[in-house]
């Protein structure tokens, strides 16, 4: 990809090589001396992970993730979370606190915006789920993607592709007419509900933000649900 | 984490059959995966019961509504009926956790979440729910979120769910599948049992039951409603003190009152000589104050929850207040 902020040469081909690679083959080097002393270990249990503690344990699943079809062999233990992005390479999802409380691997599944970090991987068989990477591209961001780079909804970008998975979720669930604590006349359920700073506020209390980007996180969801 | 094996469940009775001795069922998962995680819980085998059909929310037989026992927290919060007939329901529902939980959290599951008293969440520290017979942290440690009512010297934990508050205020029934194949119903007064000597157990289920539903009786008369939280932040925090009341009416005289109050008790707690007090009295603030007082007449604070007891006086008349004006 050619980075337009810079000239240097070596910053392309840096740029063009994912973070994640680099450090899978600088630490590949580091580890060389050491594997090869497992070698017949490593080739006896090839397919298996070697964080699957018994491999006899290990159990394949099938995950349906952004309409792909993806087949890993995992340990019963494994979360969601962990399996997005240590099997399948699919980091954009965050683990933040990993224990259901701050929102950063808020992923979609089944049309429902969850927690991949408290959802076993092997629970999901057979469910659509999209992550971050299925909402758009770098070419062709997702409105809501684009909102936040516009209304500058993000510092350190950690909880953003949560917060934007939860968002484009939160806009459904308004098309739907769910209600949230703050909606007046729970009573009575009317499709196209508009939301008020509030009810976005309220409604995206489940994805913290450290850094603090509130106001423009809900003028960006603002700006994508008046289009 | 522990290992376990997994097994998946296609039918109510394959469950039962499936369960072992040290197996649990799973289906949210909200609350048993971070339990395990945090090497809390540690079952040697889950069930994974989600794809029972168990999952709707629909008109009982009474004339009330029968609400699965997988139907998910929002899917329940947001039903036309549940929104049009039980208000008080969906607003407690939509008080807890945050939209991703209620997204995942079932109805059943719920009525199943434990404590989130700290010396229960760390497995350093002494505490009679998870270890009986290693002592109560919280009694002489940090107990400012505690209980204030039935507890007891072997545990102070309260009970966390704003859902079952509601629940309690409705006199809702739980409807269980036992091991046997028997069905039999739970008053949801009954539901949830007080520490006493046996802190480990939360609730009166035996061991190998299933939930199927939760059972809303039929609403008569008009009725006036609200469910009040208090907690430390605006949102996607525990109860500090929270309120549900309802009543029926006829004129401006109160009929069949009940206030049921969470975050105070390891269960849903049901001010049950208050509600007396209301009926029959009519809707005045002077009414609302004594009732509240005469609410918090059994609390005893630990060494440093004494500010609950005036929160939760003022909650049950701002409650009430609440309710009246709708």
């Amino acid at each position: 990809m050619k980075n337009e902020y810079f000239e240097d040469d070596s910053v392309e081909v840096c740029s063009s090589e994912s973070r994640r690679d680099f450090l899978k083959k600088v630490s590949a080097i580091g580890a060389g001396a050491v594997a090869l002393e497992f070698l017949e270990f490593d080739e006896a249990f090839a397919e298996v992970p070697e964080y699957v503690s018994n491999p006899a344990d290990a159990v394949p699943i099938t995950l349906n993730i952004n309409g792909a079809e993806k087949s890993v062999q995992i340990d019963t233990r494994s979360s969601l979370l962990d399996t997005l992005r240590e099997r399948l390479d699919l980091t954009g999802s965050k683990k933040g606190c990993d224990h259901g409380q701050c929102g950063a691997c808020t992923v979609i599944i089944d049309g429902k915006r969850q927690l991949s970090c408290l959802t076993l991987a092997i629970m999901c068989d057979g469910k659509k789920i999209t992550t971050i990477e299925g909402l758009g591209t770098e070419e062709k961001l997702h409105p809501m993607q684009k909102a936040f780079v516009d209304h500058d909804g993000f510092q350190c970008g950690y909880c953003t592709p949560g917060q934007i998975c939860s968002a484009v979720a939160l806009l459904n669930e308004a098309k739907n007419g769910d209600a949230s604590r703050v909606t007046e006349n729970l009573s009575v359920k009317a499709a196209n509900l508009k939301l008020s700073d509030d009810e976005i506020r309220e409604r995206m209390s489940g994805n913290i933000c450290r850094c603090g980007a509130y106001p423009n996180i809900v003028a960006a969801i603002k700006e994508v649900q008046g289009k | 984490m522990k290992p376990f094996s997994y097994s998946r469940a296609n039918s109510t009775n394959e469950a039962l059959k499936l369960l072992q001795t040290d197996g649990k069922f799973i289906a949210g998962g909200t609350n048993l995966v971070d339990l395990m995680k945090e090497g809390v819980e540690q079952p040697s085998q889950l069930v994974d019961i989600q794809r029972l059909p168990l999952s709707t929310v629909q008109a009982n037989k009474s004339g009330g509504v029968s609400l699965g026992a997988l139907a998910k927290n929002s899917e329940t919060a947001n039903h036309p009926l549940i929104r049009s007939k039980y208000p008080l329901l969906t607003q407690a529902i939509l008080a807890g956790a945050s939209p991703q939980i209620r997204n995942m959290a079932t109805n059943g599951g719920n009525l199943l979440q434990r404590t989130r008293c700290v010396y229960f969440y760390d497995v350093a520290m002494p505490c009679n729910k998870r270890q009986p017979g290693s002592g109560c942290g919280a009694f002489e440690g940090l107990n400012k979120n505690h209980a204030i009512f039935g507890w007891s010297e072997t545990c102070v934990a309260t009970f966390p769910s704003d859902m079952c508050v509601a629940l309690a205020a409705l006199d809702a029934q739980v409807k269980v599948l036992g091991k046997d194949g028997k069905e039999r119903m739970i008053n949801f007064v009954e539901f949830h049992r007080l520490p006493e000597n046996d802190a480990a157990k939360d609730n009166n289920l035996l061991s190998g039951d299933l939930i199927i539903s939760i059972e809303l009786p039929k609403t008569g008369l008009p009725t006036k409603s609200h469910y009040l939280k208090i907690r430390n932040r605006a949102s996607y925090a525990f109860a500090l003190v929270s309120v549900a009341v309802i009543w029926e009416w006829k004129g401006n005289v109160i009929m069949n009152a009940r206030i049921a109050l969470g975050g105070v008790a390891h269960k849903p707690w049901r001010a049950f000589e208050a509600e007396k007090f209301l009926n029959g009295k009519i809707a005045t603030e002077e009414n609302f104050k004594q009732a509240a007082e005469i609410a918090i007449q059994d609390a005893k604070p630990l060494s440093q929850n004494a500010y609950k007891i005036t929160l939760a006086k003022r909650a049950i008349v701002r409650a009430l207040k609440t309710a009246n004006g709708k």
